[in-house]
């Protein structure tokens, strides 16, 4: 079993195993949604592969990071667009 | 020399069966400012253009409305071209992107801030308004400017812009203007312009307006491209406030060197920061330079150290149009019925408007609104019409 890691969501703590995406550990959370386009519409992760910009949160305060091409770390803050 | 007007067979193989007072041969933001002018006179206009409306430096400027003091005739234009922009403001349409966000020139230390007191006196005699930051006050207008700098020039009135929006407004929203798209001009005639096709557009008079291309229709014009490089970013809103230029541009902009980089940066209404600029002479090739790119964002994380962490989501080029004496060329050509509205370099954007009222002033025999000697042609002609 790979180890577990635990960071924050939108102020929630959460454990994933270790090499899950952010895109995952989202929907593992039952967030689909995690974006919001400049006309305000939600998105979320489409392709997962880091082309379609869909699934993008802020990550420690860093805006526009794709979610599917981040790799979840201890202590990760992440907020989604809500 | 030029074809006369012999070389025209009228009726003949002409793209439109009238004729017109002026034909204005392209269609960035200066040909479509003078194409608005003259149309208000109810003059017939054609513009001319080989791709699509503001294609060209137009889409490649930032869009920064300023006033500027390298030298008198400089800042009457700006100065001016300013005060119209803010008459036509009302009329714009809300994707024109008009917004007074206004101007800070950063001083990095205290001889740059002797810089500052320079030039807000300079505005201040000439009626133009602006306020001195100190250190703690540029701190608290920019708070993602890095610690340490003196201070700098606010200029509250400079705007920003997006400018093929407005190209596009004033030519279409223009009666009176007829645009032919994507029709390259192989050459000015003495009454009109023969385009690629072999058509033949006939007008009393004709503009160049085609920016760092005048010179391959007009030869001999002592206008030369000056490449530049834009980034811009993905929406960070708040990041900064104003258009931030660092008060060593001058030094850049100025510099006769091939290649010169200065901390220029400008908030999008989007919450996009557009990111300037660079200057190299002697490159034709539009591709981006990755070496000029790096020093360009380099230069940015001097000023903004937090830029770093923002995401890039395009980098494009394009080709200032540079004169040896840093001024325009405004007005017509000796015994041509031909004009020049083209040299603006990297203030195309500010002073299409005032280039628009001075030209079509003097071509119209009315008196100009300011005047029009230091930027007529003339003044660089001498030799060829020798």
């Amino acid at each position: 079993m790979p180890e577990s890691i635990r960071l924050i969501i939108n102020r929630e703590s959460v454990d994933v195993p270790e090499g899950t995406t952010l895109a995952a550990a989202l929907l593992r959370l039952g967030k689909a949604a995690v974006h919001r386009s400049p006309s305000g519409e939600l998105r979320g992760p489409v392709c997962g592969m880091g082309v379609c910009f869909e699934c993008r949160v802020a990550v420690n305060g860093r805006g526009h990071m794709r979610s599917c091409q981040t790799i979840c770390e201890p202590g990760m803050e992440v907020r989604t667009d809500e | 020399m030029w074809p006369s007007s012999e070389s025209i067979e009228p009726g003949h193989s002409l793209v439109m069966p009238s004729s017109f007072d002026i034909a204005i041969v392209g269609a960035g933001i200066v040909g479509a400012a003078c194409a608005a002018e003259f149309a208000r006179l109810d003059l017939r206009v054609a513009v001319v253009e080989r791709d699509i409306i503001g294609g060209g430096a137009t889409a490649a400027g930032m869009g920064h409305i300023v006033v500027m003091d390298d030298s008198e005739p400089q800042f009457a234009l700006t100065g001016y071209s300013r005060r119209l922009w803010q008459e036509l403001r009302p009329q714009l349409p809300d994707e024109a992107e008009y917004e007074t966000s206004g101007t800070i020139w950063v001083a990095a230390d205290d001889y740059e801030m002797r810089e500052v007191h320079r030039k807000h006196r300079y505005y201040a005699e000439r009626g133009v308004s602006t306020e001195v930051l100190d250190c703690r006050a540029l701190a608290e207008a920019e708070p993602s400017l890095r610690g340490g700098l003196a201070g700098g020039l606010y200029v509250p009135d400079d705007a920003v812009v997006y400018p093929p929006v407005v190209a596009r407004f004033l030519i279409q929203s223009t009666p009176g203007v007829k645009l032919f798209l994507g029709s390259p001009v192989r050459e000015i005639l003495h009454h009109g312009v023969r385009l690629e096709s072999g058509d033949s557009i006939l007008a009393d008079k004709v503009v160049n307006a085609t920016g760092d291309a005048a010179p391959s229709l007009t030869p001999g014009l002592k206008v030369m491209p000056r490449k530049g490089h834009l980034v811009i970013t993905d929406r960070y809103p708040g990041f900064i406030r104003h258009q931030l230029v660092e008060l060593g541009y001058l030094k850049s902009a100025h510099s006769d060197s091939n290649e010169s980089v200065a901390f220029n940066v400008q908030p999008r209404r989007t919450g996009q920061i557009l990111i300037g600029s660079s200057r190299q002479y002697g490159v034709s090739d539009k591709g981006i330079d990755r070496t000029i790119v790096r020093s360009m964002l380099k230069r940015a994380a001097q000023y903004l150290p937090g830029i770093g962490s923002l995401s890039a989501i395009r980098c494009w080029t394009g080709f200032r149009a540079s004169t040896p004496d840093k001024l325009p060329l405004i007005g017509p050509l000796p015994d041509q019925n031909l004009y020049l509205a083209t040299g603006h370099e990297g203030l195309g954007i500010t002073t299409s408007l005032a280039t628009a009222r001075l030209l079509v002033s003097h071509a119209t025999g009315r008196e100009t609104p300011i005047d029009i000697a230091p930027y007529l042609p003339a003044r660089m002609m001498e030799h060829q019409h020798a």
